[in-house]
């Protein structure tokens, strides 16, 4: 903060607390004491017949207000506010969270690093541990992927055994910790509409739904030129890449022609958000034995 | 009466033509607005309701209506028709300004209207309380100076020595809203509905809470405390309990409010000081807010047993509860510690409503009884008793409101900071939304307690209107004296 509007901010607060302050002590006495009056003078004024007393502050009232001028100035020295005057003993909020940060780091460092050598495949089957891992899961995952890892449309699903980048421990971890971004190119333009049409027809043929021989035909063709470098050629999709297989009843943005048009037209963008800012290691362990855990129930 | 040229008289004849405007359309402002509230209360609790006519009958729409339609369509007409009728009155002169003068109503009403149809739209500058676009801002920045030339230029001929503290907390609400409304509307237009803020980042976020907590402070208090120093003394036939507490409150409300909305900012990205400094100041307001409850209540001292027969009066008392325990909630919840529990949950929805439903809305409609027989002529309202059964259906509501709002919210936030001892959330926010469910139909029901009663209003004010007057006699002492 510049020299200038440090002046400025003291300057303004104190000088309005100083003349809120004048007002209050200047008009604190009555000009004429009314306590002899069995009935309080008033101040002479006449409005269209409303008439005003000239009864002093109430003394409660009065205490109440310099009480709270009181608070304020203890307030403004010790913490910050007058300007750049850091208060007494240097509170800063970003201070303040650092250390709670800092304190909830030291708590829960033993709570989740007794897990972290444990394997994944062990973990999973730890009651306990999972009992936490739910807990990790419903606060951070269950917005999207649902509370009971179901998913949603644009969502996986994280309990039926199909995984677009890998269900080995080691793939959910690296899952979790650096995200996914799963991008699908729109190719409306390239193919035209009619394009668009026909190579929809033929991965409805190759899911095995109902569809249109002649115009998948034709689509087999574009798929061979266009979609085969991450889908695969037999269409079973590639987990490097998280590009999903097609020939299986499970669509992350529906199955049905029309889903399937508006994906291959506009394609698709996908964002699993990094984790390893925000939950650190410890939990991203026990996190994705949860995670883990989920698909082998199934089992 | 210009239609009896017997009555010699020294006072003015007053324009209550433009107040009869106003005091009719804050009754059918209120109606609709607080309609579209209990509308998107019903909303949170049978969500289906938001497919009524989609994407028009939405919650994301319907709310700043809700909220544009209550405090300027509703909360406006009530202070123009009020502010109108005192200045007059206590300055004995008539309005000045000429055409300005319906100008103002009908510029007022073509605000509301354009309102009404551009929010459901979707145009939104997304500034909470300033979300009408540029061209509508123009519109009322020109009604505003319009309006501050009527009220300031009739204070100029006024016939009295002095000026009534109504017109200094009207002056100061007129005055600090132009202020306001001009440099939070600042704006760079890109298109003809859409344009971007002038300030950007945590400076956009000051300047619109400097805002937003300003029309609460100016709009919603300043204003509704120059109507209690009119109505509460003339319905009680009461002197104004403390000329000093006048003084000492009225400088220090109008110059500590100004500093007290980055309290809505707490544990933002707002720098230290000046969330420290808004906090301070928040605190050091309870006292003023309380002077001007007090000066309320105690000018009744000598006047209780008239509550008993009166229900316009009670209106007006009751109100003045309600400030007073708004105006304590207020600076208890700016209080950064409280804060962290209170924010951006339903406790914050109820504070407001205490004081809007609680406060503004009571006050308001006490003033309109107290106004509408005199603007019709008439010695009362066509039932009194419709009115005490509004008074009720209004004080039962506003309370179920409030306290479903503090359970709510109190349940939200502890909810929300709950931790297992692996340091977890224990709950997602989904559930704390789930245990919402049973607050959110008492909150429904109590809005449509509180809008039950504004038909009963409607109703009444609509027989007054239309019923002749039994007797010629107005309720105007200045004109009975002579």
């Amino acid at each position: 903060m510049g020299t200038f509007w440090n002046v400025w901010i003291i300057g303004l607060t104190l000088t309005n607390l100083v003349l809120v302050l004048w007002v209050l002590l200047a008009n604190r006495k009555v000009a004429v004491s009314d306590q002899d009056e069995e009935e309080n003078k008033t101040t002479g004024h006449v409005y269209d017949g409303i008439e005003e007393y000239d009864n002093p502050l109430p003394r409660w009232w009065f205490i109440m207000f310099i009480g709270t001028f009181i608070y304020a100035g203890a307030y403004l020295l010790v913490y910050p506010g007058l300007g750049s005057w850091p208060g007494l003993f240097g509170w800063t909020s970003v201070k303040e969270l650092r250390g709670h940060q800092q304190q909830a780091d030291a708590r829960y460092a033993d709570t989740f690093g007794t897990y972290a050598n444990t394997p994944i495949e062990e973990l999973a089957r730890n009651p306990e541990a999972m009992k936490m891992g739910l807990r990790l899961f419903a606060n951070n995952c269950a917005v999207c992927h649902g509370a009971d890892g179901g998913g949603n449309y644009g969502f996986p699903n994280l309990t039926d055994h199909d995984w677009l980048y890998g269900g080995t421990p080691e793939k959910i971890k690296e899952t979790i910790t650096l995200g996914r971004k799963g991008a699908m190119p729109a190719w409306g333009t390239l193919m035209g509409e009619a394009g668009v049409v026909n190579v929809s027809e033929y991965v409805l043929q190759i899911s095995g739904q109902e569809h249109d021989a002649a115009k998948a035909e034709v689509g087999a063709k574009l798929y061979a030129q266009n979609c085969v470098a991450c889908h695969g050629a037999d269409g079973k999709g590639n987990q490097l890449l998280g590009a999903p297989n097609l020939t299986d009843d499970i669509w992350l943005y529906g199955g049905e022609p029309q889903d399937i048009r508006t994906s291959v037209r506009f394609g698709r963008n996908g964002e699993m958000p990094a984790q390893q800012e925000l939950l650190k290691p410890d939990r991203i362990h026990l996190l994705a034995a949860y995670v883990y855990s989920l698909s082998l129930e199934q089992d | 009466m210009s239609s009896n040229p017997a009555v010699a008289t020294d006072h003015p004849v007053y324009d209550y033509k433009v107040v009869r405007q106003f005091a009719i359309m804050t009754i059918v402002w209120g109606v609709v607005g607080m309609g579209i509230g209990v509308l998107i209360a019903a909303q949170l609790f049978w969500p289906e309701l938001n497919d009524l006519f989609q994407p028009y009958s939405h919650f994301g729409r319907l709310r700043p209506l809700h909220t544009n339609a209550v405090i300027f369509a509703f909360g406006g007409c009530a202070l123009f028709a009020t502010s109108y009728y005192v200045v007059q009155r206590t300055c004995q002169a008539p309005l000045f300004g000429g055409w300005l003068v319906p100008f103002t109503f009908w510029g007022w009403q073509l605000v509301i209207v354009l309102a009404i149809i551009t929010l459901p739209m979707g145009y939104t500058t997304t500034k909470e309380y300033a979300e009408l676009e540029w061209p509508i801002d123009i519109l009322i920045a020109i009604v505003w100076v319009s309006y501050a030339i009527v009220f300031f230029g009739t204070i100029v001929k006024r016939k009295t020595d002095h000026i009534y503290v109504a017109n200094w907390f009207y002056g100061g609400f007129i005055l600090t809203i132009a202020v306001l409304h001009i440099v939070n509307s600042a704006f760079t237009p890109v298109s003809f509905m859409k344009s971007y803020s002038a300030y950007a980042g945590a400076a956009d976020a000051m300047v619109q809470w400097w805002y937003g907590h300003n029309a609460v402070g100016f709009f919603l208090t300043a204003g509704f405390l120059g109507m209690m120093y009119y109505f509460v003394p003339k319905q009680a036939g009461r002197p104004v309990y403390s000329y000093q507490l006048s003084i000492v409150h009225f400088w220090a409300l109008i110059s500590v409010y100004i500093w007290a909305g980055a309290h809505h900012l707490h544990y933002s990205a707002l720098p230290d000081w000046a969330q420290s400094l808004g906090m301070v100041m928040s605190l050091i307001l309870l006292a003023p807010s309380w002077g001007g409850m007090i000066n309320g209540i105690m000018t009744l001292s000598g006047a209780w047993h008239k509550l008993r027969t009166d229900p316009t009066l009670r209106f007006l008392v009751v109100s003045l509860s309600f400030y007073g325990m708004s105006t304590f909630e207020g600076p208890m919840m700016s209080i950064k510690t409280v804060n962290a529990l209170s924010h951006n949950t339903d406790w914050t929805v109820g504070h407001v409503h205490s004081g809007a439903l609680g406060w503004v809305a009571m006050i308001s409609i006490g003033s309109i009884y107290h106004l509408l027989p005199i603007l019709f002529g008439r010695k009362e309202m066509f039932s009194v008793r419709l009115i005490n059964v509004h008074f009720w259906l209004a004080t039962i509501g506003t309370v179920l409101y409030i306290a479903s709002m503090w359970v709510n919210g109190i349940m939200q936030g502890l909810m929300w900071r709950a931790f297992n001892a692996d340091g977890t959330l224990t709950y997602s926010f989904v559930e704390a939304v789930q245990a919402s469910y049973p607050g959110y139909f008492v909150r429904f029901l109590g809005g449509l307690l509180f809008l039950s009663g504004m038909f009963l209003m409607a109703y009444n004010a609509y027989r007054t209107a239309k019923t002749p007057a039994t007797e010629a006699v107005s309720n105007d002492p200045a004109t009975q004296a002579a």
